[in-house]
């Protein structure tokens, strides 16, 4: 639902201040979609890309089609995708799940080729010395390769992270409330004369998500691979 | 709140065959009108963002220096297209008065453009700096200036990832350019809004299948002149054909069919 806001007198991009206080509740619940509306769907592609991506480095002939289908799948546009899935899923035009699995495919085509890519760039040699320890395949992967991969994977997951950022803004456009709702906002006070408090506003917020996400996408990597802190502080 | 799931397919091909969509009525432009409108603020966005991106990426990537400029046109893709398009169409628009749609091309244009730029002059940049480091020093070794090793040695090495970032600054464009009909542009995006305001899903969906086909025909038409401008040296792909044809050039002598590019 479009929540109706009022103006505040300030028009400037200072405004944006006293607009947030005077709209908080609002603000803040479009904050928390947002949020879920990013994480989510990058999760969600991170499982699935993990198989598909050791399958299509697994098994070799699998690597072009996989490759060359999200490849295909990247170039729809968002907005596109939004407004064709729920006449496939049989959803409601304005359902978030429609940004979900549109962002998940998004985040999955993105990913999948990264994880392959990522499998790729480990080392024989380490391959093999964990054969020769006695892993079992499952348990290389998982142990070993997966692991090494993370860096590649973590540099994925970023880009992900921030165009998904940008792509959920998109949704409020068809109705789906996030941020983008400020945008909208914005855009309809703006008739009479510019009125940027939301729309600076909603920029600012946007920003501050994706470099939130950014920093724990970054963490979690330093975190999954302690042998890289000990390589570099010798 | 009329429900997405209700519309069917059917309904959508009705619209997308319906000859009346496809004939310019009343002021409004049918769908070849706005597929021409939209390949047109594409060429547009992409020939200016190119003009900019692509001398200065070869420039940083041959001098090594401004480097940190990269990293600026790379966080400027946190911020979110829809938010630029409202804020320089609120902030442009007004001051902008002459005839036809200028008030929203030259905003819209403008946003386009600062999308685009980042990956190109990104991946330009990264070819530039990618180029075996041999290959440079044997350029140099042959006597070439800094230009020449810029134009007969880098830049063809960097190629392929210079179409590539071209690609994706294209794809950005289309689908933002879709977006762009929200605040009063047209395009193909005109459909997916208009059909939205008056609860016409059928042209919605119409509107949005058009993007994502225009999309992917221009995509495999940059693929195409991917493959076709990419060094065949660099592919490997035509270097048994080119090896077979040394060997027919020079029948008998194999010498030239091993300096062949391999």
């Amino acid at each position: 639902m479009t929540a109706v806001i009022l103006a505040s007198p300030d028009s400037s991009p200072l405004g944006m201040f006293s607009y947030f206080d005077q709209h908080r509740h609002e603000v803040l619940s479009w904050l928390w979609s947002h949020t879920w509306l990013s994480v989510l769907p990058v999760l969600i592609g991170l499982a699935l890309s993990l198989p598909l991506g050791w399958l299509a480095r697994r098994y070799r002939w699998l690597y072009t089609p996989v490759v060359s289908i999200s490849g295909l799948l990247y170039t729809i546009p968002s907005i596109a995708l939004f407004v064709i899935l729920p006449s496939i899923l049989g959803t409601k035009i304005l359902s978030p799940i429609n940004v979900v699995v549109a962002l998940s495919l998004y985040t999955v085509a993105l990913l999948v080729r990264v994880v392959a890519d990522g499998l790729a760039s480990v080392p024989e040699d380490v391959a093999q010395a964990a054969t020769a320890m006695g892993y079992t395949r499952v348990q290389r992967v998982l142990r070993v390769e997966l692991p090494v991969a993370v860096p590649v994977i973590a540099a994925g997951l970023r880009v992900a992270s921030v165009s998904n950022v940008s792509a959920v803004a998109v949704a409020s456009t068809i109705g789906v409330p996030e941020l983008g709702q400020l945008f909208t906002n914005g855009f309809q006070l703006s008739v009479a004369g510019p009125y940027y408090p939301p729309i600076v506003l909603g920029l600012v917020l946007c920003v501050l998500l994706a470099l939130v996400l950014d920093l724990l996408i970054v963490l979690g990597n330093r975190m999954l691979t302690p042998w890289r802190r000990v390589a570099t502080s010798r | 709140m009329a429900e997405g799931g209700d519309v069917a397919m059917s309904n959508v091909i009705d619209w997308l065959t319906d000859s009346a969509n496809w004939q310019n009525s009343f002021g409004t432009p049918g769908i070849p009108a706005q597929i021409g409108a939209h390949l047109e603020y594409t060429v547009i966005a992409i020939g200016i963002a190119a003009a900019i991106a692509f001398p200065l990426g070869l420039l940083i990537g041959h001098t090594g220096r401004w480097a940190a400029l990269i990293s600026v046109a790379n966080a400027m893709r946190a911020l979110p297209t829809l938010g630029l398009l409202v804020l320089f169409y609120v902030l442009i628009g007004p001051h902008i008065h002459g005839t036809g749609d200028l008030a929203y091309l030259i905003p819209t244009e403008i946003v386009l453009i600062l999308l685009a730029i980042p990956p190109m002059l990104a991946n330009t940049y990264a070819g530039v700096q990618n180029i075996d480091p041999a290959a440079r020093d044997a350029a140099r070794g042959m006597g070439m200036t800094g230009a020449q090793v810029l134009f007969r040695a880098e830049l063809p090495n960097a190629l392929p990832l210079i179409v590539s970032g071209l690609r994706t600054a294209t794809l950005q464009v289309v689908s933002t350019a879709t977006v762009a009909a929200y605040v009063g542009l047209g395009g193909l995006g005109r459909f997916v809004f208009d059909g939205e305001s008056q609860h016409d899903y059928a042209e919605t969906i119409a509107g949005a299948v058009l993007v994502a086909a225009l999309a992917i025909v221009i995509d495999l038409a940059l693929a195409g002149i991917q493959r076709y401008v990419v060094s065949p040296g660099l592919t490997g792909r035509v270097t048994r054909g080119a090896r077979q044809d040394a060997v027919v050039a020079n029948e008998g002598n194999l010498v030239a069919a091993e300096i062949s590019p391999v």
